[in-house]
């Protein structure tokens, strides 16, 4: 009996065994679907055999034919790679950016983040702009610079009233639109095909020929994720608010500063390699919160896997919709996003927010 | 034991609080009296450290050295604490946990182990798994001291903690105040705004007049007639029911006439 009721202590902020069961499962669903579905049809066990020969110590015949292995090695995968990685990147971010704005609104995109990053990415890739720094390239370098004059606007403008959910988006919409309108300004500038290339990325593009983008995007991911899901326990205590916070000894500017660098480095970079993205962020810790657990020490990991999978999905999706011709990812996001974000709208009236 | 001198604050250009001198004994009751906006809840808030404050707050004997206390020291029950959505009582009361762990540390057995002790001791086990969010106001104050005692101050700082419950919950939760105090020799800081209950709990009582200190001492001899109609601008007059003081307006000369 005392076992039994000791159980919700045992269970608390614990990441449920299911949830992630389910979300690495759908993971898996979702890579495998993509490697198969596109231009040309690949048989799944034959992917999947091709995936498992190339672990160490193991040979199997996959049965595909050494084009299809190219294709599966070449353009699928990579692709495939840098969806989920994207995904994970601004799910994850969404997150934090919600935990430490305790707004559950908050998305890099809504909050002029990914505006900042693409004026940045506009400025490297189309006027030459470079503040590469040691390993970091012109364009992520640019981005994050750009991402991180957005967030510090954002919060700025709202004046560091976390409180109320309204103001710090509507001061995100300003700063969107205020970085949106030298973009266009920007490109206006460039010449006809330069200016075509840079706007398809910036709608949203996952299109890559190899593993360049994926890896460099890996090792900002990587970080990113880690130092957020070690920081989900502050968000945790940041749920009480500033005041309660404190007084459990725990300084709100610091969780506030340490987990928006992750989190704007994890949109900056995300950003620079598959340009704008809209309502992942805010799409993915949502669902993750209704079918799992408010707690962000489940929020963060789960959103991270789930945010992979969806936007892998979502790419499925972009690449097979008007075959042979793509649909920028970004388009299809925001046709899922803006529904949902109109919903979570609605039912915050309703006193949920 | 809390040694607080001269503590002063300034909100703006005005000044909320001043020269407020009182040592806590370990194991007394404070209880904090005062008008509306006479700064109880800001005296709270300056000695948990929320609101930056002149003159100082120390803890400590001279033997172990004296310093400004922090979270493991004191445990602060807000006037209107938040119940994030979807948080379940058990780990609302795990959070009191957080000044033990260091930054990028987790809860250990032990601290679960204690919380489970916290829950079971206030009789919350049963409630363990329900969401903060759907507590009646009786016990949301009970998972709320649960949480200040998983925190393992010596001192409890209490801001109103029974204003928005009715009279029996009030009795309810003021008395387990009191004997979790007794078993565990706690310290408490209470701001309460009812003087007849205030006076039933406290050792001394600390009456404040636009932030500054009117009245120190013994529930006797801080609600006296003249010093209360003075410091709430009214004709209050003491009374005793069943040897308890009751602080009541004088009758209202015109009501009489009627």
């Amino acid at each position: 009996m005392a076992l039994l009721l000791d159980r919700p202590v045992q269970h608390a902020f614990r990441v449920s065994p299911v949830g992630t069961l389910v979300t690495v499962g759908a993971l898996a669903v979702a890579i495998v679907v993509s490697l198969t579905q596109g231009a040309a049809g690949l048989a799944p066990a034959g992917v999947v055999r091709s995936l498992v020969d190339a672990l160490p110590g193991v040979a199997l015949d996959s049965g595909l034919s050494p084009v299809e292995e190219a294709v599966l090695w070449q353009i699928r995968l990579p692709r495939t790679c840098l969806a989920a990685l994207v995904g994970a990147a601004l799910s994850v971010a969404g997150a934090g950016y919600q935990g430490v704005f305790r707004n559950p609104l908050a998305d890099p995109y809504l909050l002029g983040i990914s505006a900042g990053a693409g004026l940045g990415a506009v400025l490297a890739m189309g006027f030459g702009l470079d503040l590469a720094w040691g390993p970091v390239g012109a364009v992520p370098a640019a981005a994050f610079v750009g991402a991180t004059l957005a967030v510090a606007g954002s919060a700025l403008v709202a004046r560091g009233s976390f409180a109320s959910p309204a103001t710090l988006l509507l001061s995100g919409v300003a700063i969107a639109a205020f970085f949106s309108a030298m973009q266009t300004y920007l490109l206006q500038r460039l010449s006809y095909t330069r200016a075509r290339e840079v706007l398809s990325w910036l709608f949203g593009k996952l299109a890559t020929d190899g593993w360049g983008p994926v890896l460099l995007l890996a090792p900002y991911v990587l970080v990113g994720v880690a130092v957020l899901a070690l920081h989900a326990r502050h968000l945790d205590v940041l749920r009480l608010g500033d005041d309660e916070a404190r007084a459990l000894g725990l300084d709100p500017v610091r969780v506030r500063v340490v987990v928006v660098v992750a989190a704007t480095l994890v949109t900056a970079a995300a950003v620079s390699v598959s340009g704008l993205i809209a309502f992942v962020g805010l799409v993915v810790p949502h669902v993750v919160r209704l079918v799992a657990s408010h707690s962000y020490r489940a929020v963060v990991p789960l959103s991270a896997l789930a945010g992979a999978a969806f936007l892998a999905l979502v790419d499925v999706g972009a690449r097979t919709a008007v075959a042979p011709a793509e649909l920028p990812v970004g388009v299809i996001t925001a046709f899922v996003g803006a529904p949902f974000f109109a919903f979570v709208l609605w039912r915050g009236r309703a006193g949920q927010l | 034991m809390i040694s607080i001198r001269d503590l002063g604050v300034h909100r703006g250009r005005r000044e909320v609080l001043r020269g407020v001198t009182v040592d806590v004994a370990p194991g007394e009751w404070l209880g904090l009296v005062g008008p509306n906006g006479s700064g109880k809840s800001t005296l709270l808030g300056a000695v948990a450290g929320l609101v930056p404050h002149t003159g100082s707050v120390r803890t400590g004997s001279a033997r172990t050295g004296r310093r400004r206390p922090g979270a493991t020291d004191l445990a602060l029950m807000p006037q209107r604490p938040a119940w994030p959505e979807g948080m379940t009582v058990a780990e609302y009361v795990l959070l009191g946990r957080t000044p033990h762990l260091g930054w990028l540390v987790r809860e250990s057995p032990h601290d679960r182990r204690l919380v489970a002790e916290v829950l079971d001791r206030l009789d919350l086990a049963r409630w363990g798994g329900r969401p903060v969010g759907e507590l009646s106001g009786g016990e949301a104050q009970r998972v709320a001291i649960a949480r200040a005692l998983a925190q393992q101050a010596p001192v409890l700082l209490l801001d109103e903690p029974t204003s928005a419950l009715d009279l029996g919950m009030q009795a309810a939760v003021l008395d387990l105040v009191q004997q979790l105090r007794r078993c565990d020799g706690l310290s408490v800081v209470a701001a309460m705004h009812d003087l007849g209950t205030a006076a039933r709990h406290a050792d001394r009582l600390l009456l404040l007049s636009a932030g500054e200190v009117a009245a120190l001492g013994p529930p006797q001899e801080v609600l006296r007639d003249d010093l209360l109609s003075q410091v709430y601008d009214a004709d209050l007059r003491v009374h005793h029911v069943d040897g308890e003081p009751v602080v009541l307006a004088a009758p209202n000369p015109r009501q009489e006439l009627r």
